[in-house]
């Protein structure tokens, strides 16, 4: 596996590049919208769409690539099984490059139904850092077949991707497609390790804690990263009406 | 490194065997098979690494948790003999860190601030794929026995069998979905750590001691236990209470 195509950096270009639509939602999930749709064109796929787990663990589509992606993803929350469930329940990737045969053991009652609206293929990525899980991200396709190396590199960028933005919609400010902090979601321990710190010093959840990192590092201009440092060796301290 | 008792190293494999078959948790069982491979070949420490899907490299599991070493694990994304070792898929030793700067200038002084003086790497290898590395140091210079190198490569080769466990090892899905899997579970463990040192206020490498040590007494798995301290606090109070002073 040495694959180094499909960055964060390579996804973020092609975000950035895909066009706007009118209907596209005026809110923070206006690019996801955009994100599914790069996607969609870059890996290719007939559909890609972003869901999350509410508090009380109901499942909502909050973004997709189209309307009839949309139709497809949601098939799983009336029939109660999927591979975005799958995803999130294991907290790891579902890569299902033939349909026809988890319909026959895995998912009897979505399996067919998704065949139904033209789906051979199905990847389910968790979104998720750690401990905070947010969502899941699906990759439809119209075939059968095993994601390339480097689609499979790229769809994981995606999902990354999506993440940061979840985690930034709480705070919004610039929603849509923002640059970069830097590479940290990837690296460094010590992000974590600050993560769980401010979980603690503010009593929030572990998704709230990276968005108040993240929130913070944009508002001072710093790279995320050297804000879990200081926060680390405890010259920084959030506490809890900081922002 | 002294000779390896064959009955010792019958242990250690009967140990690893029963790790897999048992409820299994990745993390917990890498951390195992570092601590036992540093024991074994009585190198100062054993770190685990394994590639992600964009071919760069991530500690999964180290013998000590000293922030210290855990960076001469990290710095190895970018160069060291982990590197190497996985760029060219085979086995790799320095026997003397104090004259390899020039191999690996951001590495090596490293290294040998931290004191080591020796470091070899074996690849986790998966068929044609080399998927990681198992990294040993230790702090004399000098090479390893053959036998012992002979024995470090056969724990790295379980390190792959367990990674891919009991399912289909010929799919790259698979493979992509543990490593994933095992990736995060390992960041768990680093937000476990923190959250257990704001707690406690303790430092990171006495929050994953506070952590291994309630593991261990209530005979737990690593990854379940860290999960829960940032997930469900409340189930592992013990653990995220307070202490008195």
């Amino acid at each position: 596996m040495t694959v180094s195509s499909g960055s964060a950096d390579d996804v973020l270009a092609l975000i950035a590049d895909e066009p706007r639509l009118p209907g596209d939602q005026q809110n923070a999930f206006g690019g996801l919208e955009r994100l599914c749709r790069a996607a969609a064109r870059a890996l290719p796929a007939m559909g890609v769409g972003v869901i999350v787990m509410s508090k009380r663990g109901e499942p909502a589509t909050v973004a997709s690539s189209g309307p009839e992606c949309e139709a497809i993803q949601e098939l799983q929350f009336t029939l109660g099984e999927g591979p975005c469930l799958d995803a999130y329940a294991l907290r790891r990737p579902v890569l299902t490059p033939d349909l026809a045969k988890a319909a026959r053991t895995r998912w009897l009652g979505y399996g067919p139904a998704a065949q139904d609206r033209g789906v051979e293929a199905v990847f389910a990525f968790p979104l998720q850092v750690g401990a905070a899980q947010l969502g899941a991200m699906d990759v439809y396709r119209d075939r059968p077949g095993a994601l390339s190396l480097r689609s499979l590199s790229r769809a994981l960028s995606f999902a990354d991707v999506s993440v940061r933005s979840l985690l930034d919609s709480h705070h919004p400010g610039e929603t849509d497609c923002l640059p970069d902090l830097d590479d940290v979601l990837e690296s460094h321990f010590e992000l974590y390790q600050a993560q769980g710190m401010v979980m603690v010093q503010l009593g929030v959840d572990l998704g709230e804690a990276m968005s108040r990192l993240r929130a913070y590092a944009y508002a001072q201009d710093r790279q995320l990263s050297d804000v879990a440092v200081d926060i680390v060796s405890r010259k920084l301290v959030f506490e809890p009406d900081h922002l | 490194m002294a000779d390896i008792q064959a009955e010792r190293l019958a242990e250690v494999f009967v140990e690893l065997a029963d790790t897999l078959v048992d409820e299994f948790d990745l993390i917990e069982f890498l951390q195992i098979l570092t601590i036992r491979t540093s024991d074994l070949i009585e190198a100062r420490a054993a770190g685990l690494l394994l590639a992600d899907n964009h071919g760069r490299l991530r500690l999964m599991a180290a013998s000590d948790e000293r922030a210290e070493l855990l960076e001469l694990f990290q710095v190895q994304s970018l160069e060291g003999p982990c590197q190497d070792c996985y760029r060219e898929g085979v086995a790799v030793s320095t026997t003397d860190l104090s004259t390899a700067a020039d191999r690996w200038p951001r590495f090596a002084p490293r290294a040998v601030a931290a004191g080591y003086r020796s470091v070899h790497a074996f690849p986790l290898r998966l068929r044609k794929d080399v998927i990681g590395a198992l990294n040993l140091f230790g702090t004399e210079p000098g090479p390893m026995e053959p036998a012992g190198a002979r024995i470090v490569q056969a724990l790295a080769d379980v390190a792959t069998i367990g990674l891919l466990q009991e399912r289909t090892i010929h799919r790259g899905d698979v493979l992509t979905e543990q490593l994933q899997a095992a990736l995060n579970s390992r960041i768990e463990v680093e937000q476990a750590k923190g959250a257990l040192s704001q707690i406690h206020n303790c430092n990171t490498d006495e929050a994953f001691e506070l952590l291994r040590g309630y593991c261990r007494r209530n005979h737990l798995k690593l990854g379940d236990v860290a999960r829960a301290v940032t997930s469900d606090p409340a189930s592992v109070a013990e653990l995220t209470t307070r202490r008195q002073a």
